[in-house]
């Protein structure tokens, strides 16, 4: 019993090798899971819009089952976006100061702008003329609460004289041209945040905000997938495969200019071998192993990228299921991928001193503000949200006016 | 039901709505400059900032390690147990390279237990492997640039015009953006407080004519201090910088460091 204790004492207690600065030397990293998936969930926000920009904005028809799908998974997560940061806090009570005396040079302070900007003025509004006349007919055959929300949420607009929808539709493809800058702009930040701190080599870059934004592209087209295959699932229907194969396409080519952008940081890095670069050999070779060359770059790219890259190449050659089965395993790869990613990012920028001369070992906590478990139920909340929005508007049983066009047609 | 629409209505609410956030800006920068005059810095009532310039310079050939600041500093400004220090000591061992190799030296090792406030345990390498053996005091550098201040998202960490970088801790949301962006690993979140920490200078000290704790203890006045805007004609701190070559840390970050060093050698970080 006691060799057991303290034995898991030793674990629990961080061990170090070499020199670590005495404030580094803390049982955790200041910042843990709990940052690890606000980069992550931000970036699926800005992803799934993209992937839904193309249908409006590039006029990508075969997406159109998804548009709604998309949209809402955005938003679903979008909701979810800043409780991550929210609980990490040390005095989450004074959030709000953010956003009333922001300090305009901090890329946090401006995040709560932009991030503002995005769900105020892109996805509500936009999500909101994309329904609107949608709910104006729902809330006149459905009965109760249901038909309440629904009249309430046309807040009072219920002009549906094909004027009027076309106004929507200009206003939504506006919209669209605005969010997708605001997108980029989004998750650009998020990388920023990262970025912008020249005291710590591994995450000081200028390549940084890139690397997320064409990561977040691919993490929001595999959500959308996935989501999209498992929403089929559960609805027994049969899969647009038109519109399937087209998502996968798209997923390829974000994927392989991802990993390029990637790899070409790892190059630069190598090339330059600025200081502290043993550090970071130490920290590749070591502290990220699995999780940077297993999860990140097997998992997440080399193999999704081999699937679909084959795909493409052979797509008529292969039966429907192993199709699906293909680009559903491919998004659920890179889904895990990006997570890895964004831990190796999160974390690796911990896992050694500033000293440049030591690194440090961490164990996951459970329960507790920094534990997993608190990062696990934030990562469950938006799909809880979504099935809830997909119930509401995504349902069989509503009609709607554009059934090309929409997901509950195919859905 | 058709709602309808005029031009001039529409126009007469957009209008509003810009106001609105045009008006918001203003109100917050307001409310900034009265959250800034109330900052709780502990100086006393009649301190006037701007009339001071302080500076701390630190004399590496003079420390002897015996982490007296540290402890000092511990005690003065309450610093909770454990791996917190607003000042600590480094001690360097460079050993000598070994036989036959062309380098000028071999390993560094560098160590700071407990912050090195209670001394240094015996040096680990053998004493005639040694090429050279040194401490290095170590405290919030007072960057001219302070990347700390920057990425605060609420303001709530400052550089004063008298060159203490402050945290209010009644403003502070302890989101450790701070502690990530110290190059120098001067900052830390507070068990207690749950805010961001660091040095201060020892505010409420200096502010009424003391010197910082960690100055007033060294035994070996490795620690000088002084007012650069009121240096008297035999000031110590004058005499420090005319009479030594002075050296920063990390300089390539742009950061400004007004900590200035004497007798540091470059394997020092």
């Amino acid at each position: 019993m006691i060799t057991e204790l303290t034995s898991t004492l030793a674990e629990a207690i961080p061990t170090f090798q070499g020199y670590v600065y005495p404030n580094e030397a803390t049982l955790h990293p200041v910042w843990s899971t709990l940052i690890v998936i606000y980069p992550y969930i931000t970036g699926l926000v800005a992803g799934a819009f993209i992937m839904a920009s193309l249908v409006r904005v590039f006029n990508v028809k075969a997406l159109a089952p998804v548009y709604r799908l998309s949209m809402l998974t955005a938003f679903a997560f979008l909701l979810c976006a800043p409780l991550p940061l929210l609980f990490h806090l040390g005095h989450p009570e004074r959030n709000y100061e953010i956003m009333m005396t922001p300090h305009l040079t901090s890329p946090m302070a401006v995040f709560g702008f932009v991030y503002a900007w995005y769900l105020m003025a892109v996805l509500l509004l936009e999500l909101w003329f994309d329904f609107r006349q949608d709910l104006v007919k729902w809330s006149e055959v459905t009965p109760g609460l249901q038909g309440v929300l629904y009249r309430a949420l046309t807040l009072g607009v219920t002009d549906v004289s094909e004027q009027s929808v076309r106004l929507d539709m200009k206003m939504e493809w506006i919209l669209s041209i605005v969010g997708i800058p605001s997108a980029f702009l989004l998750h650009g930040y998020v990388g920023f945040i990262f970025g912008s701190i020249k005291a710590n080599p591994w995450w000081g870059n200028v390549l940084m905000p890139i690397m997320f934004i064409l990561s977040a592209i691919v993490s929001g087209i595999a959500l959308c997938v996935f989501n999209y295959l498992v929403l089929t699932w559960i609805r027994r229907k049969t899969v647009d495969m038109r519109c399937l194969d087209t998502m996968a396409m798209f997923l390829f080519y974000a994927l392989v200019v991802d990993a390029v952008v990637e790899a070409l940081d790892v190059l630069h890095r190598g090339f330059a071998a600025e200081e502290g670069f043993a550090v970071l050999q130490t920290m590749i070779r070591e502290k990220l192993f699995y999780t940077l060359n297993l999860g990140q770059v097997i998992i997440g790219t080399l193999v999704p990228l081999l699937l679909l890259g084959s795909l493409q190449l052979l797509r008529r050659r292969v039966p429907e299921l192993v199709r699906r089965r293909m680009i559903f395993g491919s998004g659920a790869m890179i889904l895990i991928g990006v997570l890895a990613m964004r831990w190796n990012v999160v974390m690796g920028g911990q896992f050694f001193s500033k000293s440049l001369r030591g690194v440090m070992s961490y164990k996951m906590e459970f329960a507790g503000q920094e534990g997993w478990l608190t990062s696990a139920i934030i990562m469950c909340l938006p799909f809880v949200i979504l099935t809830v929005l997909v119930k509401l508007f995504l349902s069989e049983r509503l009609p709607t006016s554009e059934p090309s066009a929409h997901g509950s047609s195919a859905v | 039901m058709k709602t309808r629409f005029n031009r001039r209505g529409a126009l007469a609410r957009l209008g509003a709505v810009l106001a609105g956030v045009l008006a918001l800006p203003v109100a917050r920068t307001a409310r900034a400059a009265v959250q800034n005059f109330f900052t709780s810095s502990n100086a006393p009532r009649g301190y006037d900032p701007t009339e001071h310039k302080w500076l701390i310079c630190l004399d590496a050939t003079k420390c002897i390690g015996c982490g007296l600041c540290a402890e000092a500093c511990k005690k003065e400004n309450d610093v909770p147990p454990g791996p917190y220090y607003r000042t600590w000591v480094e001690r360097y061992i460079i050993t000598k390279p070994k036989p036959g190799s062309a380098e000028t030296h071999g390993e560094t090792l560098v160590d700071s237990p407990e912050g090195g406030m209670h001394g240094f345990p015996e040096c680990p390498v053998p004493e005639d492997q040694i090429e050279q053996s040194f401490f290095v005091p170590k405290l919030c550098n007072l960057c001219e640039h302070p990347p700390c201040v920057q990425v605060c998202p609420v303001g709530a960490t400052f550089k004063a015009p008298d060159g203490a970088v402050l945290v209010d801790k009644n403003y502070c949301i302890g989101c450790a953006f701070c502690v990530q962006a110290c190059p120098y690993g001067a900052r830390f979140l507070s068990p207690v407080t749950h805010t961001a920490e660091k040095c201060t200078l020892c505010y409420h000290r200096i502010t009424r004519g003391l010197k910082p704790a960690c100055v007033e203890i060294c035994p070996a006045e490795a620690r000088i201090f002084g007012d650069l805007k009121n240096l008297q004609p035999d000031d110590p701190l004058r005499k420090f910088y005319e009479s030594n070559r002075t050296q920063v840390l990390k300089p390539h970050l742009g950061t400004g460091p007004r900590v200035l060093y004497a007798g540091l050698d470059e394997e020092v970080r």
